[in-house]
């Protein structure tokens, strides 16, 4: 018997599988949508009546005023809350008589403001992400290894492993949650408003990585974001919605409009392209005085 | 408020012998010599009065604990008041032969100021970070005086027996002087309280918070637990350790008011008081003409309340 | 041949074979390996004194049934029963307590918070007063089990929160303490004082009969709860978190409170209620191991350390003061012990960190 030994999580390690997993392209990945889909708290109705379908391997996110039901939307979508009526499917199969492991396992999702424990490490963080690929003779595979140690390496967290995730800037900790979504592996990644509370530089910096993830490795990502221009800078396709239901759906372009920013957030303002991208950018016209 | 003024009058006028409550009022107002009189003003006034402070000193106490500790399951005992004064009226009464009401409370006061003391400077006199260093040193404190008082207990029947009535906690047959004895303690520790009720707010914004006032904090902290021992001391001197009161009445009255110590603290005190009253009002009426001591009558009257409110709640408040 | 491999991580080391992978916090290791072996030694110690001594290595020998007979028959029949409950109701306790502690997220938690105890007192308390002609033991499971289950049923609501739980947990439990007080206060005093002993947790009289159900219990409920313990470290991060990363998150605290229910009412019912070491062994293995969470294997052994130590020193403190062979329970000395320890890890963390 021989007894080897290895310090795990300290170099980096640049993703092996990236040319088989782009080469999987759009329309060979997992298929998410809902039907109808209503959702509640208490006796409140949040979500109510709504059929979206996510397009594959693209980005996707969804815009609206506060309090319109886009955070219940993808709670409802991660199998956080259970369906007053309709349902989310996931290639065909009710997400909701899913095993909660499996489903673990193809869709992630960032929380709005998480909590880390105190004192954890940042790879210690990172590495609860693998925890619907362990069981409890398998809790730390070569697998689990290579995909926190991937992870970090896409973040750019490798020299920060060993820190405790308090000690850090609220930018590199939203960092440390989007690896542990990463390390999870999913086929798609939903994340809740990443950009709360985040400087402008961060802020780019998260969207940024979200979109080479999807550029890359073909991840599916659905976004809330607050942020309308962020929205329309980095989404292939925008979902806005109003009081629970979806008003529009579609590429940047033909959603982002005027008439659109009025019906939605009851701003008048102005649609332009944008000098970087060319996307449609909002400027808000302020009150009439 | 209303429900203090009704526990308060129900108290009065239900007893062995039930009283129609006008008449009660009438004589509260004027004394006339009957019988109804003499129970009213000479049995059942003292009493009352002795439940709506004590109610109102540990409801207090509790709330107190409860923020200063930002831990929902803090009771006035926690710093080691309910132990010192366990282990003194223990100690004394085997080891000094001191027995007998006033005896009891004087004992269980110094008790309690002493153990008070020591957990404070066990804990680091409130400069830690988190308030969890108080609870444990509390908890460690009184487990250890528990541990000396069931010694004690164990080894002389006498000690047991008397130490059984004293630990149950009872409103009855306490000798008005006693209250008047710890009066001044109980006003200083209700000054402090007032005094103190803006730190409470800030502690329960958290360790960084604090961590960053530094050394006020410190002083803030020593002042909430200062007043919060004076009160339940002098209660629990008086009347045993009658816990519970300090431990549920928060919660009801943080479903009413919310955290806010401003609102919290009177409200516990009135319902703390209300509670008391109501409990020691049960006793006597249940088994009688014998009674049921308030102590054991609290826990039996609090606990469905504090489940039904715990339930009703979607997410537990301040958990 | 086989190959083994350790991974250094941050914090915690995994060791990997062929058959799988494994886990382990260093310190926490060492922690539970010295605390099990210290507990053995102070058991042996505890096994050899007494009224009638019987020397260590005597006493290693009439394990096996060797040497003479009087050390024979007073090492396996009065003392080692006794000191195999200690250390199985002390490691049980423990157990419990790291487990109530974790879900609860409250370092004031104990089995006892949520009701256990009380009931299992309350039942045993009215059998010794009320004179019931119930074997205690069963009394006391019965007794605790039922408040347990009303604990359980009243918290379920859509979910099973940690906080509520433990809420609901005190308030039955002081209606079942208040229940104790009034038969206490109504008892004569022998029966008072039997109760008083009972209720302070006693190894007195503890034989093979006692140790067989907490042995079964601790060997049934013990891996159990390792394997459902790993979910412990998933929903630290929130139930959000947790949902998200496939954790069951109401089953599993349902699993983890009904585990430590169970080790709890058996170990209350075997021993009494001994006091402080469901509390006080999780917090003092957590210092010790300094892991993110509360060490369950640590817990246990400190536990067991916690329970056999005290009964020592409870057996001999008196005598050794007095020069009465008075003996103590065991539940009388657990907190004089425990809560120095407790103290002096809080003093170092206090000094070691910044403020």
């Amino acid at each position: 018997m021989t007894l080897t030994t290895t310090n795990a999580l300290t170099t980096k390690n640049a993703p092996a599988a990236t040319a088989a997993e782009s080469a999987a392209g759009p329309g060979a990945g997992p298929d998410l949508r809902t039907h109808g889909l209503v959702l509640g708290y208490g006796d409140r109705v949040v979500v109510d009546g709504v059929d979206v379908a996510v397009p594959t391997g693209r980005i996707s996110v969804v815009v609206g005023a506060n309090a319109c039901g886009k955070s219940t939307l993808l709670r409802g979508m991660a199998r956080l809350l259970a369906p007053r009526g309709g349902c989310v499917l996931l290639d065909g199969r009710a997400l909701h008589q899913t095993p909660t492991r499996e489903v673990a396992r193809r869709l992630g999702l960032l929380p709005q403001s998480p909590v880390a424990p105190e004192g954890i490490t940042v790879g210690d963080l990172v590495a609860r992400g693998r925890a619907p690929h362990q069981r409890w003779w398998q809790q730390w595979s070569a697998d689990d290894e290579r995909a926190v140690t991937e992870a970090l390496t896409a973040t750019d967290l490798t020299e920060l492993a060993g820190r405790a995730v308090d000690e850090l800037s609220g930018g590199q900790r939203q960092r440390v949650w989007l690896a542990m979504a990463l390390a999870q592996e999913t086929e798609v990644l939903l994340l809740d408003e990443p950009t709360t509370y985040l400087d402008l530089a961060h802020q780019v910096d998260v969207l940024e990585l979200v979109a080479e993830l999807n550029a890359l490795r073909g991840r599916t990502v659905v976004m809330v974001l607050h942020d309308l221009n962020h929205a329309a800078r980095y989404a292939h396709h925008v979902i806005a919605m109003k009081d629970g239901a979806v008003v529009a759906e579609g590429p940047p372009a033909s959603v982002v409009t005027e008439q659109l920013v009025q019906d939605v957030f009851g701003l008048s303002c102005a649609v332009g392209a944008c000098p970087v991208t060319g996307q449609p950018y909002v400027v808000p016209r302020g009150r009439a005085r | 408020m209303a429900i203090t003024v009704a526990a308060a009058l129900v108290s009065l006028a239900v007893g062995s012998r039930s009283l129609p409550t006008a008449e009660v009022v009438r004589v509260l107002l004027e004394a006339d010599g009957s019988d109804t009189s003499a129970i009213v003003r000479e049995l059942r006034l003292p009493r009352t009065v002795l439940g709506l402070i004590v109610g109102a000193a540990l409801g207090v106490a509790g709330a107190q604990l409860q923020g200063l500790t930002r831990n929902p399951l803090a009771d006035p005992g926690l710093l080691g008041v309910s132990g010192g004064a366990a282990l003194g009226v223990v100690a004394t009464g085997s080891v000094l032969g001191v027995g007998g009401a006033t005896g009891q409370a004087w004992a269980a006061l110094v008790g309690a100021l002493l153990a008070t003391g020591a957990v404070w400077l066990l804990a680091g006199q409130g400069r830690g970070r988190s308030p969890l260093d108080l609870v444990l040193a509390g908890v460690a404190l009184t487990a250890l005086l528990g541990s000396l008082t069931t010694v004690l207990v164990l080894l002389d029947a006498d000690t047991l027996d008397e130490y059984r009535f004293w630990a149950v906690g009872s409103l009855a047959g306490r000798d008005p002087a006693l209250l008047g004895g710890v009066a001044p303690l109980l006003l200083l520790g209700l000054v402090l309280a007032v005094a103190t009720v803006r730190t409470l707010d800030v502690l329960a914004l958290g360790d960084d918070l604090a961590a960053g006032l530094g050394s006020r904090v410190a002083w803030g902290r020593g002042g909430v637990a200062l007043s919060a021992t004076l009160l339940t001391a002098g209660a629990v001197a008086v009347c045993g350790p009658l816990i519970f009161v300090g431990l549920v009445v928060p919660h009801l009255a943080r479903a009413v008011v919310g955290p806010a110590h401003l609102w919290l603290l009177p409200l516990s005190a009135l319902f703390g008081a209300s509670l008391l009253l109501l409990a020691d009002t049960l006793g006597r009426v249940v088994v009688r003409p014998a009674e049921l001591q308030v102590g054991i009558v609290t826990a039996l009257v609090g606990a469905p309340v504090l489940i039904a409110l715990v339930r009703r709640q979607r997410r537990v408040v301040g958990a | 041949m086989t190959t083994l491999e350790l991974v250094r991580l941050p914090g915690r080391t995994a060791v990997r074979g062929p058959w799988g992978s494994v886990v382990v916090h260093p310190r926490a290791v060492r922690v539970t390996t010295v605390a099990s072996l210290l507990a053995l030694a102070v058991g042996v110690l505890s096994v050899s004194v007494g009224e009638f001594v019987v020397p260590v290595p005597d006493v290693v020998r009439a394990l096996f049934g060797q040497g003479d007979r009087s050390s024979v028959l007073v090492v396996q029949t009065l003392r080692l029963p006794r000191i195999i409950v200690g250390l199985l109701v002390g490691a049980a306790f423990g157990l419990a307590g790291a487990l109530t502690q974790s879900v609860a997220r409250n370092a004031l938690a104990s089995p006892d918070v949520v009701g256990v105890t009380a009931g299992a007192a309350a039942a045993a308390v009215s059998v010794i007063v009320l004179g019931l002609p119930v074997p205690i033991p069963l009394a006391a499971i019965a007794g605790g089990l039922t408040v347990a289950a009303l604990v359980a049923a009243l918290t379920w609501r859509d979910g099973f929160s940690g906080p509520r739980l433990v809420l609901i947990g005190i308030g039955l439990g002081a209606a079942a303490a208040s229940l104790t007080s009034y038969l206490l206060v109504r008892a004569t005093i022998t029966d008072a004082q039997r109760a008083t002993v009972w209720l302070t947790g006693s190894l007195n009289g503890r034989g093979w009969e006692h140790a067989r159900p907490v042995a079964l219990a601790l060997l049934l409920l013990a891996p159990l709860a390792l394997v459902l313990g790993r979910s412990l470290t998933t929903l630290r991060l929130g139930d959000d978190v947790a949902r998200a990363l496939g954790a069951r998150v109401d089953r599993a605290r349902l699993g983890l409170v009904l585990v430590a229910v169970g080790l709890a009412a058996v170990a209350t019912a075997s021993a009494g209620p001994i006091a402080f070491v469901g509390l006080v062994a999780p917090q003092v293995a957590l210092r010790l191991s300094r892991t993110p969470g509360i060490p369950l294997a640590a817990s246990a052994a400190c536990g067991a350390l916690l329970v056999v130590a005290a009964d020592l020193a409870a057996r001999l403190g008196l005598s050794l003061l007095t020069g009465s062979p008075t003996e103590l329970p065991v539940g009388a000395v657990t907190a004089v012990i425990g809560a120095p320890v407790l103290l002096v890890l809080l003093r170092r963390a206090a000094r070691g960190s910044t403020a």
